[in-house]
């Protein structure tokens, strides 16, 4: 049984077909790599994933659990949805950090909130214990989260003191605190200088162990190829190509993708 | 009368526009946010009733809503100055007309305070409230923890140009008998033949709005310690 499973999603927006018919799987602890030209339909891809819009048909399954069913998920109320989401995580290309928190605050802002809702359905004589020690929890695993994306020293800055790489670190150290399943990446080093792609891809390799599985979109094909175990090209909407990255880089098949690369790689 | 005796007299009424304007800003700023809301719903009837309603308000005078809320009562009712006659006023007809009056000012900035922060909530990037529910937080908790203090730092300035102009709006409460600052200068013009006493309740509200201005600049100071995105 894969880790996650994708069946037959698809997602039109008015009349245009934005995804057709997606089924992928991907094993725990692999990374997987979404290329394909702009317009390809990956963003979207991460969006259903992520629960940010729903596809028009399709199931997903994580752990063998059916998390969305695109028949049934239209009826679920915020706090079913709430729970199938925080199966997964996704850093954003333009990083979404929340200006007006540290980055310790962006770190701790929603980790805080749901501990309290947590808290809250225990028995009364038990709240306040719990919540010191899950408050006191979250804060290490921040300080623990910043420490592994270098930026222990930034904790007290607030985003427009960050350059756009920490920013993006920041972002991802964020999304873990919530330890999703599965971690998901919109182009998380586009809208960088590039001398600043090195920092943030070198933190998401870093991440890269048994228990952590990914989902990265990237036009950063070194990265694809060096670190996914699994790569998908995508072209109009459809899985146009999938396999290692040996496959996909090295012995490609179809015209799309050989198109793709040559332009990608020069 | 004395410079001191017209002092005492203005500050009197002045407490009296101090009121209005307070009480106004207290229940109008909250009230505009949720007509903001409501005119942001997905519920269509709840969407158009309330633009409408807002459209109405703001394209009207503020003295024509005054005559409406204080005189509207007795024409429906059929007893001149129906407004002192409810009983929560006991008859007490000062109170009642401030009441009248203070309704008109409510409605009437929470129209245009609903329509700045309608403009702020739009233009926070729909990428703050994705950030939020991916993080499994709340549609409520993002716009309490999140979106409303950035709506709020963006909005300042007209909100402060509104509340400057609120200030001056009082004066259009004595139309419908409150004694504020004006209306108690323009008595004792009337009962001594003195003028000054009317261009002095100027120096009032040139005080009083510079004070008014000083907090917005203090609140815009302690919020320039982050940027919007
Ligand atoms: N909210 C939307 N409404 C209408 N069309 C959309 C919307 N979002 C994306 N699209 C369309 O879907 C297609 C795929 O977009 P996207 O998923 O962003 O591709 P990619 O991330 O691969 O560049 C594009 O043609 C885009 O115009
Ligand atoms: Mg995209």
């Amino acid at each position: 049984m894969a880790f996650l499973e994708i069946k037959n999603f698809q997602k039109f927006f008015d009349k245009n077909t934005v995804l057709h018919d997606i089924s992928f799987s991907i094993e725990k602890g692999e990374v997987l790599a979404i290329i394909g030209s702009s317009g390809s339909g990956k963003t979207t891809l991460l969006r259903c994933m992520n629960f940010l819009t729903l596809p028009d048909s399709g199931k997903m399954y994580v752990n063998g659990e059916k998390i969305l069913d695109a028949e049934t998920t239209g009826h679920l109320s915020e706090g079913e949805l709430r729970e199938s989401r925080l199966h997964f995580g996704l850093v954003f290309q333009q990083f979404n950090l929340f200006p007006q928190y540290t980055v310790l605050g962006n770190l701790l802002l929603a980790p805080n909130l749901y501990l309290k809702e947590v808290v809250a359905k225990l028995p009364k004589e038990e709240r306040s214990r719990r919540l010191t020690e899950g408050t006191a929890e979250l804060e290490s695993k921040a300080n623990a989260l910043l420490t592994r994306v270098g930026l222990s020293n930034r904790a007290g800055a607030y985003p427009c003191e960050l350059s756009g790489g920490q920013k993006q670190r920041v972002a991802i150290a964020r999304a873990l605190m919530m330890s999703p399943d599965i971690l998901c990446f919109d182009e998380p080093t586009s809208a960088l200088d590039p001398e600043l792609t090195g920092e943030v891809l070198s933190v998401i390799r870093g991440l890269k162990s048994s228990d952590s599985t990914m989902v990265v979109v990237t036009h950063e094909m070194e990265f694809a190829r060096n670190v996914a175990d699994k790569v998908i090209f995508m072209a109009n909407g459809i899985i146009e190509e999938m396999g290692t990255p040996e496959e996909i880089f090295n012995h490609p098949k179809s015209g799309l993708l050989k198109a793709f690369l040559s332009k990608a790689l020069d | 009368m004395s410079f001191w005796e017209v002092t005492q007299e203005l500050f009197r009424g002045f407490g009296v526009t101090l009121e209005l304007f307070i009480l106004t800003l207290v229940l109008a700023l909250p009230l505009g946010l949720l007509f903001a809301l409501g005119s942001r719903s997905r519920l269509r009837p709840l969407r158009f009733l309330v633009r409408g309603f807002v459209y109405i308000i703001r394209g009207t005078p503020l003295m024509l809503q005054l005559l409406v809320v204080t005189l509207g009562p007795g024409i429906l009712f059929g007893t001149q100055h129906a407004l002192t006659r409810w009983k929560c006023f006991n008859g007490n007809a000062n109170l009642a007309y401030f009441c009248g009056a203070l309704l008109a000012f409510v409605i009437n900035y929470a129209c245009y305070f609903s329509e700045i922060y309608r403009g702020g909530i739009d233009n926070i990037p729909k990428g703050q409230w994705e950030a939020g529910q991916v993080l499994g937080m709340k549609k409520s908790q993002i716009f309490f923890r999140i979106i409303l203090l950035q709506v709020v730092k963006s909005i300042l300035a007209p909100i402060s140009n509104e509340t400057v102009t609120l200030v001056k709006d009082t004066s259009l409460a004595r139309t419908v008998s409150v004694v504020e600052v004006i209306y108690a200068a323009d008595r004792i013009t009337g009962h001594y033949a003195l003028i000054w006493p009317l261009f002095y309740t100027g120096a009032f509200y040139l005080v009083f709005n510079f004070l008014v201005t000083w907090c917005f600049t203090t609140a815009e100071k302690r919020l320039s310690r982050f940027r919007l995105e």
